[in-house]
């Protein structure tokens, strides 16, 4: 393709071909931090094309193919190309990985374990999560978690951050300028502007985390914990897993595992600052 | 029509793991895995001894169970089991 | 050299793959996601010195491939159990029958819907019997419906409303409506039992259906996965019966499929470097478009030559329809859009 562009998200080395200069120039700005290993093969394809020659320049929109497609996807605005690859990677990923369990969920790491965070989109984990990255912990990723089906370990998948709608302005005002992406308004996820992980996050991306707290958050509503039982988390997680059936029984031995081994609470938080500190609280207790 | 026999997967098929109030179960053979209450992790148990219809083995069932008032427990018996038969955990003998 | 090529020259034994550059990777992996043998060729490459990555992939590709081909074969069984209390008796047909057979194509292939044929007189029944197990129709329009019911070789597709999986009925391996009408009577009759215990088509039919399912049936999508089918199995089938390449001819001749079975032996020798016998080894000037077709892909994935892609989708509903009702179809078609 015209333009392009290798990226390496973890243990997953995309790359990604576009029609268009733009959103391979700002992908190159979001992800110029990240490791490059050139003598390293593709393992997904992620394409940004015009459906007509034409379409290029005439009313450019932005269709998203690669080696898995959603069939009628509707094509972005080229002045969403950024989402729209991020859309590519993340279907990707989410059809085509086999290594690990993957589970819909944000995670974040300290001193070698990981707290875990699953929910609908809508449900704050993503903010939780960059939140967290901020502070004392290290941010391993705001939509994916990679679970080790042989060791149980969790992996990171630290691809840019997509902050949306409130998130934006919660996290701008904490974090240096040089680590947002533009803002894109009015998409069909909302406003949406990438926020580029902490550079020691990006360097530790390679290194496991033990899970030791599954957290399913639900933003707005009073504060609330409530324990959460073997069954319910096992049933969630199977939902919010996209290979879990193709892993066959090593995704069943990996989920049990970590079902059993993993405390789980969902909370419930009317903001960010209450969220937080729900998390620190749980933490402190779990781990006492 | 007489209630038909069934008889449970061979062994080694199924892993079945106790999740708190839910049993999951892999079967090995399909690749799924099914979420179950009790009584149908005792009635896959109690199966396993051989082929068998409803009533047979809601007999060998009140041998360590307290099925209370057990002659109505037939018939739930032998509902509970065209159900394992539909998700493929038990066939029919 | 495009990665196409190189990636049917990986699977031919063309290729020395410890020789790769790490770019041709990349186009090898794209090619053979977007031909859907990406764990065809992890089979294939199994014990060779490869880049850690690229060993790494093919293990979960491997492994993969393993779960998705039980939970093929369980859909078989469940059909098995559906139709054998009514006295149906079935043969599987593609990726599911190689499976069962334990045949050399099936390592890594990728299996679908389940494709079962049975007798014309049992479809009713089987019909019925599917339904009553939990077998559902896939919402459909009543063209569509009524297309599959008057024209095809198959009823409309059945989902399984539990494991959200696709059966498809066949009675006979081509369109009611296409100029050659196979002996559907003969498949179902001279079929084989497998190791599973399933029944399969006997090996030269196997073939024929192959070829047919390839060249005469089918725009040629998929085309490079079905001609590997094509080319392992012909050559196993050979290796094990000397006389496996006359029987595939006279079966061919049956079924009115002399002309596809000769065409995909021509391309698999083409391709993927088959040997054929005397009388097989010759050379028509219209596989060149075949081969076209079939290696239309550039390093990125994506179809090219789109034109001779739509070529080969109006010659596939030719082949499939008369004239008349062709038009009618792509009409109807066309309205809803």
């Amino acid at each position: 393709m015209r333009h392009s562009i290798r990226i390496a998200v973890g243990p997953v080395q995309f790359r990604i071909g576009s029609d268009w200069a733009a959103p391979i120039a700002a992908l190159e700005r979001l992800y110029a931090g990240y490791p490059q290993d050139d003598a390293r093969p593709a393992e997904a394809t992620v394409r940004l094309f015009a459906a007509r020659p034409w379409r290029r320049w005439v009313r450019p929109s932005v269709h998203i193919g690669g080696d898995f497609v959603v069939p009628d996807a509707l094509p972005l605005p080229l002045s969403m190309g950024l989402l729209a690859a991020e859309m590519g990677m993340n279907l990707q990923v989410a059809l085509g990985w086999r290594r690990h369990m993957l589970l819909h969920a944000s995670a974040v790491a300290r001193d070698g374990r990981a707290l875990i965070m699953s929910g609908e989109s809508g449900s704050g984990k993503s903010t939780l999560a960059a939140l967290l990255g901020e502070d004392e912990w290290r941010l391993m990723g705001d939509e994916f978690t990679l679970i080790d089906p042989v060791g149980g370990d969790a992996f990171a998948f630290p691809r840019a951050v997509s902050l949306k709608n409130e998130a934006i302005a919660a996290v701008a005002g904490r974090v240096d300028a040089a680590r947002l992406g533009p803002l894109m308004a009015g998409t069909p996820k909302g406003d949406i502007r990438h926020l580029i992980p902490r550079a020691d996050a990006i360097a530790a991306m390679h290194e496991p985390a033990r899970p030791a707290l599954l957290l399913f958050p639900r933003f707005g509503g009073g504060t609330a914990i409530e324990p959460m039982g073997e069954g319910e988390v096992f049933v969630r997680l199977t939902e919010a897993s996209t290979n879990y059936v193709a892993l066959g029984e090593a995704g069943f031995a990996a989920l049990t595992r970590l079902v059993r081994e993993t405390p789980a609470f969902g909370i419930s938080y009317p903001d960010s600052a209450t969220g937080i500190a729900l998390v620190e609280q749980l933490w402190a207790e779990t781990l006492k | 029509m007489p209630d038909p026999a069934y008889r449970a997967a061979p062994p080694g098929a199924l892993r079945v793991e106790p999740l708190g109030e839910l049993t999951a179960i892999f079967d090995r053979r399909s690749m799924q895995t099914h979420l179950v209450v009790s009584p149908m992790p005792e009635i896959l148990a109690a199966l396993g001894a051989g082929d068998c219809d409803a009533a047979t083995l809601t007999a060998r069932l009140a041998e360590s169970f307290d099925l209370g008032g057990a002659d109505d427990a037939t018939p739930i018996v032998a509902e509970r089991l065209g159900e394992l038969a539909a998700m493929g955990l038990v066939a029919r003998a | 050299m495009s990665a196409v090529l190189t990636f049917v020259d990986l699977l031919a034994g063309r290729r020395d793959a410890a020789a790769l550059a790490p770019r041709e990777w990349d186009g090898v992996i794209g090619v053979a996601r977007s031909e859907a043998m990406l764990a065809t060729l992890a089979h294939r490459l199994e014990g060779v010195d490869l880049p850690p990555s690229v060993a790494a992939l093919f293990a979960d590709q491997r492994a993969a491939a393993a779960v998705a081909q039980r939970q093929a074969l369980w859909e078989a069984e469940m059909a098995r159990r559906a139709l054998a209390p009514v006295g149906i008796e079935f043969v599987l047909l593609k990726g599911a029958a190689y499976a069962a057979a334990g045949m050399a194509c099936a390592a890594g292939r990728q299996i679908g819907d389940l494709d079962i044929l049975v007798l014309a007189s049992d479809i009713r029944r089987a019909e019925n019997a599917l339904l009553n197990a939990g077998w559902e129709w896939v919402k459909s329009d009543p063209y569509d419906d009524f297309y599959y019911r008057e024209h095809m070789h198959e009823l409309p597709p059945l989902i399984h409303k539990l494991r959200d999986r696709m059966i498809d009925v066949h009675h006979t391996i081509l369109p009611r409506t296409h100029r050659i009408t196979p002996d559907a009577l003969a498949l179902v009759s001279d079929a084989v039992a497998s190791a599973d215990g399933f029944a399969v088509l006997n090996p030269a039919d196997m073939a024929c259906h192959c070829a047919a399912h390839m060249l005469a049936d089918g725009d040629l999508q998929g085309g490079l996965r079905n001609l590997w089918d094509f080319n392992l199995m012909t050559g196993d089938f050979a290796a094990a019966d000397q006389g496996f390449w006359d029987r595939l001819d006279a079966r061919a001749r049956l079924h009115g499929l002399q002309e596809s079975v000769r065409r995909a032996a021509r391309l698999s020798r083409d391709l993927y470097g088959a040997v054929l016998p005397a009388g097989w080894d010759g050379h028509d000037p219209a596989d060149r478009w075949f081969r076209q077709r079939l290696l239309a892909r550039d390093d990125w994935g994506r179809v090219t030559q789109p034109l001779l892609e739509q070529a080969f989708y109006i010659r596939s509903h030719w082949l499939r329809m008369p004239a008349a009702m062709l038009a009618r179809h792509l009409w109807t078609k066309w309205r809803k859009r």
